[in-house]
């Protein structure tokens, strides 16, 4: 079978790979029909993950229909279309039972503060992941849900990951009506937080990124307030400016380890990393935020250090909270939102790539090219 | 609320998941305090294993399911092996395997090499993707390395003439 085939940092092909193998009862194998590009895809493909070994398969956004099935799996069958969160989540440990589906403590052997992630590095538990045209899904009875017959698979892979995500972030804020919302970064993961903070009832949504072409995409997409911080001197004053010079009462840190805008983080995070990736948008959240406000992460940085200032979120009171997303928790109402027309995560796809160009479609998304926001790959066996 | 909801009838689901009761929100959310009774809850059926497999010293045994793509081998596989003899939260962990990523890395060359194929790096950096809709910044890109390679050549043979 074709699938995606890392050979290091900013090097990636799609080469012959043996079909994968049912290895646990609960196991599925299954045919996939859509994959995307994340933006978490971006610190595995610069290098930045810890035990991303050379000849691993990313993608942790796919769908596509169940071709084999363990002795154990009876929740799905052979030939149902089905999205897999990107989480490998057993629904049964500690932290499954209390909803942490990101954290389950049966899927990942070489860590334990992150379950298993499908394709994400041997960190996350060393899985192939669906860049490919066939893969190994565990836990077949726990995490595929069957795509509902009306609903586009287009919408469905967005399910995998980003509009969870981004509904996360929301939620995470503990959003109250009427609360001013600032989102750092207007990727896909961004622009669905902007979306989901006015379900929370947000009273103003702001987004603040770099790539204006993302940012027009955003205003008109999620009805928001937009900004480039390569035109303010200082974003943190900006915001607060904003704000009466109060400051918002929740932050969203979308972006994580490949944020620009600081030099030293710059250098530190992404050049040499002795940090765990820059930490800009965090520290701009942290400094933006209001007394007693909340700051949701859900940006991605590597498992080391990274410069915060810790001491102002004691002497503001602030509450962070973050996590990986627990898709599995927010699909009944996701779905809910797309069937009712809410939400269309399908309009913020600008590129459907057959797999073959991986490596193409990587550098453009990754260098922000022909105004990329969200990219799709299609395998030759869901074209015929 | 309903004040406020009129404000925003131009946006499609305004409020509807508002809760004044999120809070605590996730990820406390469904706390149950089910942890402090340990590794008791019912195990899912353990995969057996077939590769080599390394695990965290921050737990007991192998989960029940676990990823077995690219087994460590090599000098990297070395450097991990070494890596995972400390704990997550120690930089004897993380470093060699950054250093071992590095040394994959060449490996995965001279595989390639060793099994007759010659990688196309132009293509698997996706230069082609960049012509297309880069031209000026790959010129850009390609004349600068040049530069900065004549300059590097031009003075170490200025040094070595010297000497």
């Amino acid at each position: 079978m074709l699938a995606m085939n890392y050979r290091g940092p900013r090097r990636v092909r799609v080469d012959q790979k043996p079909y994968p193998e049912i290895k646990h009862p609960e196991d599925a194998i299954v045919r996939v029909t859509r994959s995307c590009i994340c933006g978490s895809d971006l610190h595995l493909y610069n290098g930045n993950v810890p035990d991303t070994r050379v000849g691993s398969t990313f993608g942790h956004e796919f769908v596509g229909i169940i071709e084999e099935v363990g002795p154990a799996v009876d929740k799905v069958k052979v030939g149902d279309h089905v999205l897999v969160p990107f989480n490998v989540a057993c629904g049964k440990c500690v932290f499954c039972q209390q909803g942490l589906y990101g954290n389950c403590h049966e899927s990942n052997a070489q860590a334990t503060a992150v379950g298993g992630i499908f394709g994400y590095s041997h960190t996350a538990g060393g899985y192939d992941g669906g860049q490919a045209e066939y893969v190994r899904v565990p836990y077949a009875n726990f995490g595929p849900t069957v795509i509902p017959p009306d609903m586009d698979p287009d919408d469905a892979v967005l399910l995998t990951d980003v509009f969870p995500t981004g509904y996360q972030a929301a939620e995470m804020g503990g959003i109250q009506p009427g609360d001013t919302v600032v989102i750092f970064g207007a990727g896909p993961v961004g622009i669905m937080a902007a979306k989901s903070s006015w379900l929370f009832g947000a009273g103003r949504v702001i987004v603040i990124d770099e790539v204006n072409y993302r940012l027009e995409f955003v205003r008109d997409y999620a009805q928001c307030e937009v900004f480039n911080f390569r035109e303010m001197d200082d974003p943190v004053v900006f915001i607060k400016k904003l704000t009466d010079w109060i400051g918002a009462d929740v932050c969203i840190d979308a972006v994580g380890a490949e944020a620009r805008g600081n030099v030293l983080q710059t250098i530190t995070g992404r050049k040499t990393l002795l940090q765990a990736g820059s930490a800009t948008v965090l520290h701009w959240a942290i400094n933006s935020v209001r007394k007693g406000g909340t700051v949701s992460v859900v940006g991605v940085y590597g498992p080391t250090d990274n410069l915060v200032p810790i001491g102002n979120v004691v002497n503001k009171g602030i509450t962070i909270r973050a996590n990986q997303t627990a898709v599995k928790r927010h699909l009944p109402k996701l779905i809910d939102h797309i069937q009712s027309g809410r939400v269309s995560p399908k309009a913020i796809i600008t590129h459907r790539v057959p797999l073959e160009e991986i490596a193409d479609a990587y550098h453009i998304f990754s260098e922000k090219l022909d105004n990329c926001i969200k990219t799709v790959l299609i395998p030759p066996s869901a074209r015929v | 609320m309903e004040n406020l909801a009129a404000k925003y009838t131009h946006i499609p689901g305004w409020g509807i998941d508002a809760d004044p009761k999120n809070d605590p929100t996730y990820p406390l959310k469904h706390h149950t305090d089910s942890e402090h009774d340990g590794y008791n809850w019912e195990r899912p059926a353990q995969q057996s294993q077939d590769v080599e497999v390394l695990q965290s010293i921050e737990r007991p045994s192998l989960p029940a399911v676990f990823g077995t793509t690219v087994a460590p081998q090599g000098l990297s596989g070395q450097l991990r092996r070494f890596a995972f003899k400390y704990s997550e939260s120690h930089y004897g962990h993380w470093l060699p395997l950054l250093l071992a990523d590095r040394v994959n890395m060449v490996e995965g060359l001279v595989d390639d090499l060793k099994q007759g194929h010659i990688p196309n790096i132009f293509a698997e950096k996706g230069w082609k993707a960049e012509w297309k809709h880069n031209p000026l910044g790959l010129v850009q890109k390609v004349a600068t390395t040049a530069l900065v390679t004549w300059a590097v050549v031009a003075f170490f043979s200025r040094k070595k003439d010297k000497a």
